[in-house]
């Protein structure tokens, strides 16, 4: 028994150093802070606090079925999530997840459509590797323009997500548009949309490939030569070019695997949500994308912690919404200063008690 | 009644004390030097004069007043003025801008340069300043951008004049001509505290020197009364070998030709530069900076694009290949900017000694890192270059000067490399590492390798170096043997052709100062 | 066919459209260029404009009074901006984060706030706006008078608040600062020039820009605010700011050129082209990404851009 303890208490320090339990401790105390602006918010515009959240967390885990609702909107945050954490890696700040997201829902939507008749899991696998790579193309772009012009990320993804919801919608609407009002493309037949783990709960596998993604990517920064690279290039491109490491390839290369991520992020939503591409589908995924990916500290499992717990509050506010009539974009509000709040090392100066070491230089290396 | 008192001064980063209870006090109208080595506490305590700094404990007092200095702007403003090593001016402003920012003269609430111009050509004329107010500062040279600091202290009248390490980057006329302008200021009454780790010039200009040590004021001079050897002894804290030990040159074959290099940069490129270097030679690059030094350094790493020209290593010509190929093909390099293009900050020493090799086997198989090896190779190289501090997940930017460049050092000499490219190899880093540095490049050197050093340290090219060549505006203006005239360098370094060196030479010897004095 | 779309591209109609549709942009790139100068990166224009806009309508529909609306707007972007130099500057937040932070949050809130104060998700209920000023004697001039002589007066108020900025950062001392302290802040400390008071100023100084900016999205023209009204334009202003090489004025002619690729894009739309009208709507986003990959290339930033600095106290 008390060996058990012992390799227990072991293996949780293990768990600990390397996940950094300071930045664990701060992303936790971040996201109270911004829970109790947002408790402000709702109380001084005289809503009842309590009952507010307590439909906040009946809708995120109170039933079996909030757990379904909270894990499958978590699965596409923890792939947008992703996206930007791995760009983030070689300094890079991918805000075009949106886009990318799109093009992936759309290429997904098709291929799935095509693959129709097929065991479900070559639908599912077809549409996931069709996602992604649309959604690397469309992360392509961004990155060659980086490399080749210098020309701001932040700048040219917020546009490529305007042209992406612009294309993506001229194309269903030319090509691909079911009949009807809507434009969208046909239904899935239910047999082959994402199986549930167990009948009846709702619950998906797209959580299970999420953790599998989720294990990849920290190999890959870990223990692989091309994760080096990346992270050479994104602390000190000085160091890396001296190093032999082509540091635009990286760049686009980087751009490309968060893309795919944002493209995998939309397969999601389509086989798991919607069972089709609706046009101008997302209520800003790409964007709790980063909210996430801040939380998590880019780190792959504190991007899929910090995905979970935005899934709870995004499926939470719904429920908030419906029964304390508090209007759901709350949550949004709950995002942005969460934002702020990881953004900034001086806030621990302020509570002195928490002071996390890694993170506060991670974020600011990018500029 | 003196100018400056500093009483009991103590100031700390972190857990480094960079000053411990300094006494330091300054007459009024004397020059007087603060001289240490990197790292003793000269800038720090400095800083804290000038308001930059808040001293943990201690006071400063001026003239007989104590004073609680706020900041920069108190510290103008009670007469002290001072010009940094690493110059305060903005590149894309004009020299009348940069000296007015802060104390500008308006007319109807807005800019008044006409006026501005003016004071300043008045008070260039009086202490000999030569400037041109309307140039931007990146297009002037060192020199004169040194001349606007000392306007810039001047324009806020300032009575006490704080300058620091100012010869770093002046060739030795250059030298030569702000001695005679401190002469000038002093004829003028006004007070100079000279920070410096040269010991040649403490004795050729102060009146009195402080020796600091390890944050600690370890005593005050009469310059008269003391000599090189005692100074030196009083700021590293032991004997010191000024001499690096080295055995005859074991020349062998030649192995890198650089044939008409030709480079294009914005401060000047390379032209028509050859050089050949040979297996189990030194060969060493004077030069002041800013002479073609980096775009060299780029340009064998394969960093920067060569316009025309070639690069031979042992045979292959390398011209065009990526850094990757040159650094297989036995090109080792010690970057001179350490920080930047050395090391990877945010590392452990285990991952910044496979840099470059993250790839390869044994580090690396087929793109999947090999950490027993990675670790097993930092224990090795850590025990060999006794690096401390580098232990576990400590980050490479946590660790000393001192250490990163061991660590730097580790990983390109333990390559096995057949060249060695060493640019600035012992800048920032303290006296017991430079003698480590040295040792190791000429044991390289012993063992057959062949080190190209490119070093703005006069005195540390000297020491090390069987062969200099001289560099000037991007061209190799001249080749010298091991032990040659310093003053005929100097002047070569300073871009006077051959002939006229070798005439001047004499002349100069005794304008910069006891010549032959050592030189830490 | 090719004439009749040339001739509404290039009509007068395009051009008054597009002068008026610089405004916010041209604003916000002031406040991008005044942020920047001083050393912050600014993403934060886009939440700063949407700020404005929403306050502006607020502050119409509580006091009935347009110009109070404007007021308001001016007061809570330099408040959103005052909160984003607090977190960049003092808790040395990275600018791009904090700067993204606040965009999400200024769309969650206004947002939140729209549906609480008017229970609607899409549009907040028309109040007073600004409306039109017509100056007699330019409004006759031949073909100035079409441009200039009948519009929003949010179009002089751009003029002279970009005139305005131009002289503050070029001409006066406090210019000659803030120029200073984003080139190199170690410098500007050591001249005893007070860094962190520039750099609020600047940043808050922006902020105000974003507010007019963002008054005129609402109260401009429409009347109304309606979510995530700022649509990206703020975005388009740092592309702007930096395609006019941090300079109001250039800043004002890269705007220009946005606003009147939106201005053609919507006129576009009301022909009868073989264009869809998703595509045609691609072109203002477009053309920011071709701009900007173009200028960057030979722009230069101010040296200390994105930098903190401690003094080491």
């Amino acid at each position: 028994m008390r060996e058990l303890l012992r390799r227990l208490g072991a293996a949780f320090s293990r768990v600990a150093a390397i996940a950094g339990v300071r930045d664990l401790a701060y992303s936790v105390f971040a996201v109270f802070l911004a829970l109790g602006v947002g408790a402000l918010l709702i109380f001084a515009f005289g809503y009842d606090v309590g009952r507010a959240f307590s439909a906040l967390f009946q809708g995120a885990f109170g039933s079996v079925r909030a757990v379904s609702q909270t894990l499958t909107r978590a699965t596409p945050l923890l792939f947008t999530g992703l996206a930007v954490a791995v760009a983030f890696k070689v300094g890079l700040f991918n805000i075009g997840g949106e886009g990318q997201m799109y093009w992936g829902a759309l290429a997904s939507a098709v291929v799935s459509l095509a693959l129709v008749g097929l065991p479900v899991f070559f639908i599912i696998a077809g549409a996931v590797i069709a996602a992604a790579l649309a959604g690397a193309l469309w992360g392509v772009v961004p990155g060659v323009l980086k490399a080749q012009t210098g020309a701001h990320e932040v700048i040219t993804t917020i546009m490529l997500n305007s042209i992406a919801v612009l294309g993506t919608t001229h194309l269903t609407a030319n090509y691909f548009k079911a009949p009807g009002a809507v434009d969208q493309t046909m239904r899935l037949p239910v047999e082959a949309r994402m199986p549930h783990i167990i009948d009846g709960t709702g619950i998906g596998y797209g959580i299970v490939i999420g953790i599998c993604v989720v294990v990849a990517v920290h190999w890959l920064f870990k223990r692989s030569s091309l994760g080096y690279d990346f992270q050479a290039v994104g602390f000190s491109p000085g160091a890396a070019a001296y190093g032999g490491i082509a540091s635009k390839r990286m760049i686009v290369l980087s751009m490309a695997l968060g893309g795919a991520m944002a493209g995998i992020a939309g397969s999601m939503v389509v086989l798991a949500q919607l069972g089709r591409f609706v046009t101008g589908f997302s209520p800003g995924y790409g964007f709790t994308g980063i909210a996430v990916a801040v939380l998590g500290r880019t780190h792959p499992w504190g991007v899929l912690l910090a995905a979970l717990l935005f899934g709870a509050l995004e499926a939470g506010g719904m429920t908030m919404q419906l029964s304390a009539r508090i209007p759901n974009d709350l949550m949004t509000v709950v995002q942005g200063l969460v934002i702020l709040f990881v953004a900034a090392p001086g806030l621990m100066k302020i509570f002195p008690s928490l002071r996390p070491k890694g993170g506060t230089k991670e974020s600011s290396h990018v500029a | 009644m003196p100018a400056v008192e500093l009483k009991n001064i103590s100031k700390r980063f972190g857990s480094t004390v960079a000053c411990d209870q300094i006494d330091f006090t300054v007459e009024l109208g004397e020059i007087h030097c603060l001289l240490g080595e990197n790292g003793a506490g000269k800038s720090t305590l400095m800083k804290i004069l000038f308001g930059l700094y808040s001293a943990d404990a201690g006071s400063v007092v001026l003239r007989g007043t104590e004073l609680s200095l706020r900041g920069p702007s108190d510290a103008i403003a009670h007469g002290l003025g001072m010009v940094h090593q690493h110059f305060m001016l903005v590149d894309r402003m004009t020299v009348t801008e940069n000296i007015i920012a802060g104390q500008e003269t308006t007319r109807h609430g807005l800019l008044h340069r006409s006026g501005a111009r003016d004071d300043i050509l008045a008070l260039s004329r009086r202490y000999a300043l030569h400037v041109s107010p309307d140039s931007l500062i990146e297009d002037i040279s060192v020199g004169e951008q040194q001349r606007v600091e000392i306007l810039k202290a001047l324009y806020r009248r300032a009575e006490i004049l704080i300058l620091d390490e100012p010869t770093a980057v002046l060739t030795p006329q250059e030298t030569a001509e702000l001695f005679s302008i401190i002469r000038k200021l002093k004829q003028d009454g006004k007070t100079i505290i000279l920070i410096t780790h040269k010991l040649r010039e403490t004795m050729a200009i102060s009146d009195r020197v402080s020796i600091l040590r390890d944050g600690r004021c370890v005593g005050t001079l009469e310059t008269a009364k003391t000599s090189p050897e005692e100074l030196a002894r009083m700021m590293v804290g032991r004997e010191v070998l000024l001499r690096v030990e080295k055995t005859p040159m074991q020349r062998g074959e030649s192995v890198l030709e650089i044939k008409d290099l030709e480079v294009d940069s914005p401060g000047g490129g390379l032209h028509k530069v050859s050089l050949e270097l040979h297996a189990g030679e030194i060969l060493g690059i004077a030069g002041v900076e800013g002479n073609g030094q980096l775009e060299l350094e780029e340009a064998l790493l394969g960093l920067r694009e060569i316009r025309s020209g070639s690069v031979v290593l042992r045979g292959k010509d390398i011209t065009g290949a990526p850094t990757k190929l040159r650094r297989m093909a036995g090109l080792a390099h010690i970057p001179s900017d350490r920080l930047r293009r050395g090391l990877v900050e945010r590392f452990g020493a285990g991952w910044n000694l496979i840099l470059g090799s993250q790839w390869q086997w044994p580090f690396a198989r087929r793109g999947v890192l090999q950490p027993k090896t990675i670790e097993e190779n930092a224990r090795t190289l850590i025990r060999d270059f006794d690096i401390r501090g580098a232990s576990g997940a400590v980050d490479a930017g946590d660790m000393s000067g001192g250490n990163q460049q061991k660590l730097v050092l580790a990983r390109e000499l333990s390559r096995e490399p057949e060249v060695i490219l060493a640019c600035q190899p012992t800048r920032g880093v303290d006296v017991g590492a430079i003698e480590y540095i040295h040792n190791r490049l000429v044991k390289k050197r012993d063992q057959g390798k062949a080190v190209l050093l490119i070093s703005a340290e006069l005195d540390e090219v000297r020491a090390l170096s069987d062969r200099i060549l001289v560099m000037y505006e991007g061209q190799i203006i001249a080749e010298r043997p091991e032990n040659c005239d310093e003053s005929e360098l100097g002047l070569l370094m300073a871009g006077h052709t051959v002939e006229r060196a070798e005439g001047a030479a004499q002349a100069v010897t005794t304008d910069t100062g006891q010549k032959g004095a050592i030189d830490a | 066919m090719w004439l009749e779309i040339l001739g509404t591209i290039f009509s007068l109609n395009t051009f008054e459209a597009a002068i008026r549709l610089a405004v916010p942009i041209a604003l916000a790139a002031m406040g991008g260029t005044f942020s920047e100068r001083a050393g912050i990166i600014n993403i934060g224009l886009e939440g700063m404009l949407l700020t404005g806009a929403f306050a502006a309508v607020l502050g119409s529909y509580f006091t009935g009074s347009a110009w109070l609306g404007v007021a308001f707007a001016v007061l809570a972007s330099a408040m959103s901006a005052a909160l984003f130099g607090y977190f960049t500057i003092e808790l040395k937040a990275n600018h791009v984060v904090a700067g993204v932070g606040l965009n999400i949050l200024a769309l969650g809130l206004t947002t939140w706030l729209m549906q609480v104060f008017w229970g609607s998700r899409g549009t907040s209920p028309a109040v007073t706006g600004v409306g039109r000023l017509h100056i007699p004697f330019i409004a006759e001039l031949p073909i100035i008078g079409r441009l200039l002589g009948r519009q929003s007066p949010f179009v002089y108020i751009m003029f002279i608040l970009i005139i305005g900025g131009w002289v503050l950062l070029f001409k006066t001392p406090l210019g000659l600062r803030i120029r200073m302290t984003g080139e190199h802040p170690e410098a500007a400390d050591s001249l005893g020039i007070k860094i962190r008071f520039i750099k609020h100023f600047s940043v808050i100084l922006g902020g105000a820009f974003c507010g007019f900016g963002g008054a005129y999205l609402s109260l401009g023209n429409l009347n109304w605010f309606s979510m995530n009204m700022s649509a990206g334009r703020g975005y388009m202003a740092l592309a702007a700011n930096i395609f006019g090489q941090w300079n109001p004025l250039g800043g004002l002619g890269a705007s220009f050129l946005f606003s009147f690729s939106d201005a053609v894009q919507m006129r576009l739309q009301g022909l009868d082209i073989a264009l869809p009208h998703n595509i045609i709507q691609m072109i203002p986003f477009v053309l920011t990404i071709v701009i900007l990959a173009g200028a960057v290339v030979k722009a230069r930033p101010p040296a200390a851009l994105g930098n903190h600095y401690s003094p080491g106290k």
